[in-house]
C-alpha cells in the first residue's frame, strides 16, 4: 500500500515560516492569500494485511515519530495497490 | 562525582562538556556512545549540544530512539540527574522527559550571541548554588530554540516552578527585544516535575573561563556537584 502522510504546525502554534511565505506571496502581487502554513509531506510503501491494519500502523508511526503531537497535527491517506 | 556525556552522531559540544567537567572542575567524566545501553555508575548524564542525526525530521527526533535514551529514561525515572544543553534539550523534549517542544526561531534566523538569563527557581539540583533573580551571561547558538507548550501546561509549570531560566535584559527585566528566539514566556530552561531533569538552550559549557568571555556557566555545574555532595 502507498501511504501519504501530511504534517503541519498546530493552529495555535506560531508558524514563522508560514508567515514569511505569506508575506512573500503578497509582495509578488498574489492578492487574497491568508492562513499559509508549511509542513511536511512523507510518502512510504507499507506491507499490511488490510487497509484498517495499515491505518492503525501509520497512526502509531505518526504519534511516535513522524509528527510531534505537542506542536504538530497530522493526517494521512492509504492507497490500496 | 561521576558524570557521563552522551555522544550521538552529530554531537558537537561533547568535548566542551568533558573539558569543563574534567579540566576545570576535576570531575570523573566519561563518554557514552549512543549505542551503549549502560550508563555505568554515572550520577549525572549530560546530553550535549550539536546536530544529532543532522536534525533530520525534527531536532532530536531520531536521537530520541538511540539505545542510550532508553537507559537515560530509566535513569531519570529512578531520580538520576540529567542535563540537556541545546540539542540535548531538544532531545529531552522529543523523548517526553521534559514538557513542551523547541521550534524554529521566530526570526527564522540562526542566532549566535551572548544573552542574559535570570534564575527563576534556585531550589533545584541545577540552580542550588545561586539565588533567585541572579543573572547569568551565557552564549546561545541555535536555529530552533523557540520554546512552546500548551497554555495550560505552561501555567502548571509556572505554578510548580519548573521554569528555571528566562531571557531578560541586562537589568533583569523581561522584554521582547531580548527574547532571542520568540520563546513563550521568554523561557530559556525548564525542569521536569521532579526537578531531576533540566534542559536549556544557552550553553553553560562554553562559559567556564574568563578567557572565554565569562564563567557563569560554572554556576550550573557547581550547583549539580554541590547537590550530589549533599
Amino acid at each position: 500500500m502507498r501511504i501519504k502522510v501530511f504534517v503541519r504546525p498546530r493552529q495555535e502554534i506560531l508558524d514563522p515560516q508560514g508567515r514569511a511565505v505569506e508575506a512573500a506571496l503578497a509582495n509578488l502581487g498574489f492578492a487574497g492569500v491568508s492562513d499559509v502554513h508549511l509542513g511536511r509531506y512523507i510518502v512510504l510503501a507499507l506491507d499490511a494485511p488490510s487497509k484498517a491494519a495499515a491505518e492503525e500502523s501509520v497512526r502509531k508511526m505518526c504519534e511516535q515519530l513522524l509528527a510531534n503531537p505537542t506542536i504538530e497535527d497530522y493526517c494521512f491517506e492509504v492507497e490500496q495497490g | 562525582m561521576k558524570w557521563a556525556v552522551a555522544r550521538f552522531p552529530g554531537s558537537l559540544d561533547d568535548d566542551d562538556a568533558l573539558y569543563v567537567l574534567r579540566e576545570v572542575l576535576a570531575q570523573d567524566a566519561s563518554v557514552l556512545w549512543h549505542k551503549n545501553e549502560s550508563l555505568g555508575d554515572a550520577e549525572c548524564v549530560v546530553l550535549p549540544g550539536g546536530f544529532s542525526y543532522g536534525d533530520y525530521l525534527r531536532c532530536g527526533a531520531i536521537a530520541r530512539f538511540s539505545p542510550i535514551m532508553r537507559s537515560i529514561a530509566k535513569f531519570a525515572a529512578d531520580g538520576g540527574l540529567v542535563l540537556g544543553i541545546c540539542n540535548g534539550f531538544q532531545i529531552l523534549c522529543e523523548a517526553h522527559l521534559l514538557p513542551g517542544a523547541l521550534t524554529r526561531n521566530r526570526s527564522l534566523s540562526f542566532v549566535c550571541e551572548t544573552v542574559t538569563v535570570r534564575v527563576e527557581n534556585c531550589h533545584t539540583p541545577f540552580t542550588g548554588s545561586m539565588r533567585q533573580g541572579d543573572l547569568l551571561r551565557l552564549p546561545i547558538k541555535h536555529g530552533e530554540g523557540c520554546y512552546v507548550a500548551p497554555e495550560q501546561e505552561l501555567r502548571q509549570m509556572e505554578e510548580r516552578g519548573q521554569v528555571l531560566l528566562r531571557y531578560v535584559d541586562s537589568d533583569g527585566h523581561l522584554s521582547d527585544r531580548v527574547n532571542p528566539n520568540g520563546s513563550m514566556r521568554a523561557i530559556a530552561g525548564v525542569a521536569n516535575e521532579r526537578f531531576n531533569v533540566f534542559g536549556l538552550m544557552p550553553h553553560p559549557e562554553h562559559a567556564v573561563e574568563m578567557m572565554l568571555g565569562g564563567n557563569d556557566g560554572l554556576k550550573i555545574f557547581r550547583s549539580i556537584v554541590a547537590s550530589v555532595a549533599g
